[in-house]
């Protein structure tokens, strides 16, 4: 079930903003024709694999390559020594900001393996068969060290540390030893410890997660050709091509404008496509042997090297007045970075009070280094965690006060005027209605049966504008081509091409889009931050209106009138002269077939740093079913409410929704890196890792709130895809609460640990 | 050992493609034949992504030998539409919007056209565990269900003569 | 570089034979082998396709019984209405391996012999006192479902010994079976407990004779005579099942790993082993 709620009274004058068309690249990818990041070949390429430690924390002694070398086939075997040295550089080119050399070190491994995985050598050979064999004939001589994985033990100061360079930032004192704690972060407002020793009613939990994938269906793969003049070709699915080009050009130490990068269809990325793991290795490959090169990766490779985001403990304190009123909150959050600094716990502090007013608060975040993959961005990076612990003790709150949850958050919701805990004033927020939105709906309003119960959470995310690029262009027919500067990760085509019909007043059937590469095209952020739709969607826009211009100088010149003579209304010039009332009005497809003889080809770029988006709030309600005996729970409904702005296309909206709380519901219940005694991941693959099967799930009920469109974007977009996965942990976990009576603040809520809870309820 | 030589049909045409012994028939539809619809996700059987039918079954082709598909029947995404005229799963695929990314799609698509070969009047349930071998990350599988469900009511419509 | 060679032989004798040499292995339905081989965990220098011998595939009535080829796929089995019907157990446990697609090709010979201790078709087979048809290179023997599986990977067979059918004895009135597993999804999970039950009852609705075997909870599957035992001269009343809960419970000698802890295996067996033995009485008293 899907609904759309709108500002009562409000007219709709759109035409195709708001519809739901057949996507425009839709036929490609239901007939098996769009091409994804495995799916091209380059004449005479080799197949590329990557030798990877399988030791969490190992010094590597030396590396013998000769045999794999002197194998009839191979063509290439380079390690980390065939990379150049990296300075400590900071890069943003992604959603978060990188360090160069950092990932330099984890695309390859210099001096020391850091977690299971990670790579250490490489081969091309002329099949998969001799270049696996290569790889065995790889000797390492290793000295292993002592590793650590939980976040909590690689804080301890015996714990084995990962990078002696690596001290403390954001205390007030520059630490005298190193350690694994890479960074704090303080967000501080009011007198916490006062208004918590004066609160009616004090909380106070720790909620911990573990390691999760994003679990796109996609294993990275790309072909890379590096040319005999040193220009460098790369063919990959990622989350921006310009993110692939920056990253492979500073790897390996080559101008950027020698890097030229095709995107190819992505099958899913949730954040973990923002960074580079195979690119430069290909080209590097490619450089050693002189012929193209192909890599893809296995399903087990992914697992065990790429993503994943952080686990966390999350520790809360809430106080409250009897009536209700949240007076004082703390949240200490730590995370496991991976193999290097760079969790998103920064993000997590920003984002854990945000649907909150509270007077008083401190937010404390560290990031730990810990010999597990190095985390990679996954959808609203760190506000899942944040808010399973915030929205968990909110629920325990409204236990103990005997309020209803919603009640709860409404009275200590925030609104237009507020101050969010990270600095701004809210504006045109919708968090109020969407709260409402979810009381209104038959679904909260239905009764449970018996084991059932049913659990609200709320969650924020910032949303993103930042750098894009559009162009429009009018071909001779009056056919419209808009290219755009993103990856198409999930249907923002079809929502760039509507806009562009919108603005322009044509059919969406006259818009062809496409995603331009890095060279036809101006530069880009990647697809991530919910931003595409937005930042890329107003470049588009812009570059819509300006090719309104001209159409409207080039009818003007037609006429022989003044362009303010001419407007552009439905797709066609419409001269306003009253003295000129006769002329009738020009067509795009007219002035386009003439344009040859008005000045040339009609089409306009426009590249833009686009500010003002607007952050999102989404409000889920879970209802659960428990089997007491065996501890298995069970989604049995599930709506999600969100503050939208606008939907472009209700129907891809309606699915980041869903799709977000089924990443939420996959976390909450069964997902988890699980790693053995000898710090090895044990379930780096599909069948253990356990995300939801269509047969775990009810249908995900919908509701888009639209009462408050982004007066900063032409149709009012408000970033969508992020948001929807920071609720679910908590809904569910608040659902399982109310189900069984008693709180299970680990995750991920397993059969095995739900029962034990029922045990120790029942002892 | 030498490679073997291999006759099948795939999508209704006769083929023949030499392979080793362990290539799979993911490996040949993709690396061989061309026929790069059909995805891996995962090359254990675990996601569905390279699902194909054979012999009137629905199998993932990454754990089929290629040397057994010796005389078989193979209908991969390719083989769906009716030339340039989509097959109603498709069509019904792309009015709801069953698909974001479209790298799960192919072998969705293959799974549901097996089930509503086999069954033309699936419930909701059915039609969630008969695709519970296939791994969608980006949809909740809420619109996958529903289009599958309007594309058997759509051809059981069609079933009934005028 | 090792070259790996295929063969699909037509005849017992010829496949015995081709299994006979050294790195040898049989392929059924290849839903183990072939994750094995692409983890390099399996390198085998031959593989032997048995499913083009005659016979591998089909399910026949025979003596009252059924016999059912090693390498039919689990859907056959339950597409077939009248083993549906008398063995309703072994069906469902071999129908739970695996989506749709496994489904199309996993087997109950490879189920058996790719030895795992969770093989979900397992424990109803051994339950329902099915034995194997064995072919090997010193001609055919017949052993029971429960002998061929010595321990996690390791089965008694010999080299150039394969399975070439099951057989399931002649079912009496009022005898049904059931087969439960526990998985933390609902589908596409090994079994981190399992539980088959056999009964038989008389006109009275008394049970006759039963069988229980636990699977995932142990290197083995386990069949548990005295938990049958327990059951016998009772319908199903609370002290009997509680006795078999006891004794199955007693029995587990699960590990702790990625799929479920000691403890936990250990309390689900119980509970699945009494559903089963619940949906299995009600079978055979044709309740449902």
């Amino acid at each position: 079930m899907s609904e759309t709620l709108k500002r009562p009274g409000a007219r709709q004058t759109l035409n195709v903003v708001g519809t739901r068309p057949i996507r425009p690249d839709g036929a490609d990818k239901v007939t098996g024709r769009a091409a994804f990041g495995a799916d091209l070949s380059m004449s005479g390429q080799l197949v590329g694999r990557i030798l990877r430690s399988p030791h969490p924390h190992a010094r590597i002694l030396s590396i013998d390559t000769s045999k794999a070398a002197a194998l009839p086939g191979v063509k290439a075997v380079i390690t980390g020594a065939d990379f150049p040295d990296l300075g400590a550089e900071v890069l943003a080119g992604g959603e978060a900001v990188t360090n160069l050399a950092d990932m330099a070190a984890n695309v390859m491994a210099r001096d020391k393996v850091l977690y299971d995985g990670h790579a250490v050598a490489a081969v091309a050979a002329i099949s998969a068969e001799i270049a696996e064999e290569a790889l065995r004939r790889i000797e390492v001589a290793y000295e292993t060290l002592p590793h650590v994985i939980e976040v909590l033990e690689a804080m301890r100061p015996d714990a084995p540390v990962l990078h002696a360079t690596l001290f403390t930032q954001g205390l007030e004192a520059r630490p005298e030893q190193p350690s694994n704690i890479s960074n704090r972060t303080r967000f501080m407002r009011g007198d916490f410890e006062a208004a918590y020793a004066a609160a009616d009613v004090r909380m106070e939990g720790r909620y911990t997660t573990r390691a999760v994938h994003q679990g796109y269906i996609e294993p990275h793969a790309c072909v890379a050709a590096w040319g005999s003049d040193g220009q460098c070709e790369v063919w990959g699915s990622s989350q921006g091509q310009f993110m692939v080009r920056t990253y492979c050009a500073r790897v390996l130490g080559v101008p950027i404008s020698n890097v030229h990068v095709t995107p190819a269809e992505i099958g899913g990325g949730f954040g973990g496509k923002t960074t580079v793991y195979l690119e430069p290795v290909a080209l590097a490959l490619s450089r050693a042997s002189g012929h193209p090169v192909k890599m893809v990766m296995s399903r087990d490779e992914v697992f065990r090297a790429t993503g994943p985001t952080s686990g966390g403990v999350i520790d809360v304190k809430l106080g409250a007045s009897n009536d209700g009123k949240i007076v004082a909150a703390r949240v200490e959050m730590m995370f496991q970075a991976g193999a290097f600094p760079g969790s998103p716990v920064a993000a997590a502090a920003m984002t854990c009070l945000a649907c909150y007013e509270v007077d008083n608060f401190e937010i404390v975040g560290w990031d730990v280094v810990t010999n597990t993959p190095k985390v990679a961005a996954y959808r609203a990076p760190g506000a899942p965690l944040g808010a399973f612990g915030v929205e968990s003790a909110v629920d325990e709150l409204a236990l103990t006060l005997g309020l209803d949850p919603l009640t709860l958050r409404e009275i200590n919701a925030v609104k237009d005027g507020s101050k969010a805990p990270y600095g701004p004033t809210y504006q045109n927020i919708a968090y109020v209605d969407t709260l409402a939105a979810i009381r209104d709906s038959e679904h909260y309003k239905a009764p449970l049966g018996p084991n059932q119960g049913r659990g609200v959470a709320a969650g924020f995310w910032f949303n993103h504008g930042g750098e894009s690029s559009g162009a429009v262009h009018v071909a001779d027919d009056g056919g419209i081509v808009v290219v755009s500067s993103n990856p198409d990760i999930g249907g923002s085509r079809a929502a760039m091409a509507m806009m562009a019909a919108e603005t322009l007043g044509v059919p969406l059937e006259r818009v062809r889009p496409v995603v331009g590469d890095t060279d036809s095209i101006g530069f880009a952020m990647v697809t991530g931050g919910s931003r595409t739709t937005f930042a890329t969607g107003l470049a588009v826009v812009r570059a819509a209106e300006q090719v309104i211009e001209q159409l409207r100088q080039r009818a003007a010149m037609l006429w022989e009138v003044d362009a303010d003579k001419v407007a552009w209304r439905a797709g066609e010039a419409v001269c306003t002269d009253p003295e000129k009332a006769d002329l009738k009005p020009l067509s795009l497809a007219t002035l386009a077939e003439r344009a040859s003889r008005t000045g040339g080809p009609i089409s306009a770029q426009v590249s833009l740093n686009a500010q003002g988006a607007s952050p999102g709030f989404g409000v889920h309600l879970c209802d659960l079913e428990v089997d007491p005996e065996t501890g298995v729970a069970r989604v049995i409904r599930y709506t999600a409410a969100q503050d939208v702005g606008r939907a472009i296309h209700p129907s891809y909206v309606e699915g980041q929704l869903q799709g977000g709380a089924v990443q939420g519901i996959g976390w909450a219940l069964n997902e988890e890196y699980i790693f053995d005694a000898g710090g090895r991941m044990e379930n780096a693959g599909f069948l253990d890792y356990r995300m939801p099967v269509a047969s775990d799930l009810p249908m995900i009920d919908t509701i888009l709130v639209e009462t408050t469109p982004n007066p900063l974007h032409p149709f009012g977009v408000k970033g969508v895809g992020e948001v929807p996965i920071v609720p679910p942990l908590a809904a569910v976990a608040n659902a399982l609460r109310r189900a069984i009576g008693v709180r299970v603040p680990d995750l991920p809520l397993s059969p095995p640990r739900i029962l034990a809870a029922l045990e120790a309820k029942q002892a | 050992m030498s490679k073997h030589h291999i006759s099948a049909t795939v999508n209704g045409d006769p083929v023949e493609f030499l392979t080793s012994s362990g290539a799979t028939l993911l490996d040949v539809l993709r690396d061989q034949l061309n026929l790069t619809g059909t995805k891996e996700g995962c090359g254990s059987g675990d996601c569905g992504a390279c699902s194909v039918i054979l012999d009137g079954r629905l199998v993932c082709s990454c754990l089929v030998l290629a040397p057994e598909a010796e005389g078989r029947r193979i209908e991969t995404v390719e083989g769906l539409s009716d030339g340039v005229r989509l097959h109603p799963l498709q069509e019904q695929f792309l009015k709801h919007a069953a698909l974001q990314c479209g790298f799960c799609t192919p072998g969705f698509l293959v799974a549901a056209k097996a089930l509503l070969d086999a069954n033309p009047d699936p419930s909701e349930t059915e039609v969630r565990y008969w695709l519970a071998g296939n791994l969608c990350r980006c949809t909740g599988y809420d619109k996958i269900v529903r289009a599958v469900m309007d594309t058997a009511a759509e051809l059981r419509q069609a079933r009934i003569p005028a | 570089m090792s070259q790996l060679a295929f063969l699909a032989p037509l005849t017992p004798e010829d496949a015995a034979k081709a299994l006979g040499a050294q790195g040898a292995r049989a392929l059924s339905g290849g839903t183990d082998l072939l994750v094995q081989l692409r983890a390099g965990r399996a390198r085998p220098s031959v593989i032997v396709d048995l499913k083009r011998i005659a016979g591998a595939i089909g399910v026949r009535e025979e003596g009252g019984g059924f016999v059912i080829g090693a390498c039919t796929p689990g859907i056959l089995l339950s597409e077939h209405a009248a083993l549906s019907r008398a063995w309703p157990g072994v069906v469902e446990g071999a129908s739970l391996i695996g989506s749709t697609q496994i489904q199309a090709r996993a087997t109950l010979a490879g189920n058996l012999c790719n030895a795992s201790p969770a093989a979900d078709s397992v424990p109803a087979m051994i339950a329902g006192r099915a034995t194997c048809v064995i072919v090997g290179p010193g001609g055919r023997r017949e052993a029971a479902v429960e002998s061929i599986v010595l321990g996690p990977g390791r089965t008694s067979l010999a080299p150039g010994e394969f399975i070439l059918e099951f057989r399931l004895p002649p079912r009496p009135k009022r005898a049904a079976d059931a087969y439960l597993r526990l998985i933390p999804r609902t589908e596409m999970d090994i079994a981190v407990a399992g539980a088959a039950v056999n009964l038989t009852l008389d006109d009275a609705g008394t049970v006759t004779e039963a069988h229980v075997v636990i699977g995932a909870v142990a290197p083995t599957a386990l069949w548990l005579r005295e938990a049958g035992a327990a059951l016998v001269g009772s319908r199903l009343e609370a002290p009997a099942v509680e006795a078999m809960q006891a004794v199955v419970r007693a029995a587990c000698r699960p590990i702790d790993d990625k799929r479920g802890t000691v403890e936990y295996r250990t309390r689900i067996a119980g509970v699945l082993a009494q559903r089963a033995a619940t949906i299995a009485y009600q079978r055979a008293r044709g309740v449902i």
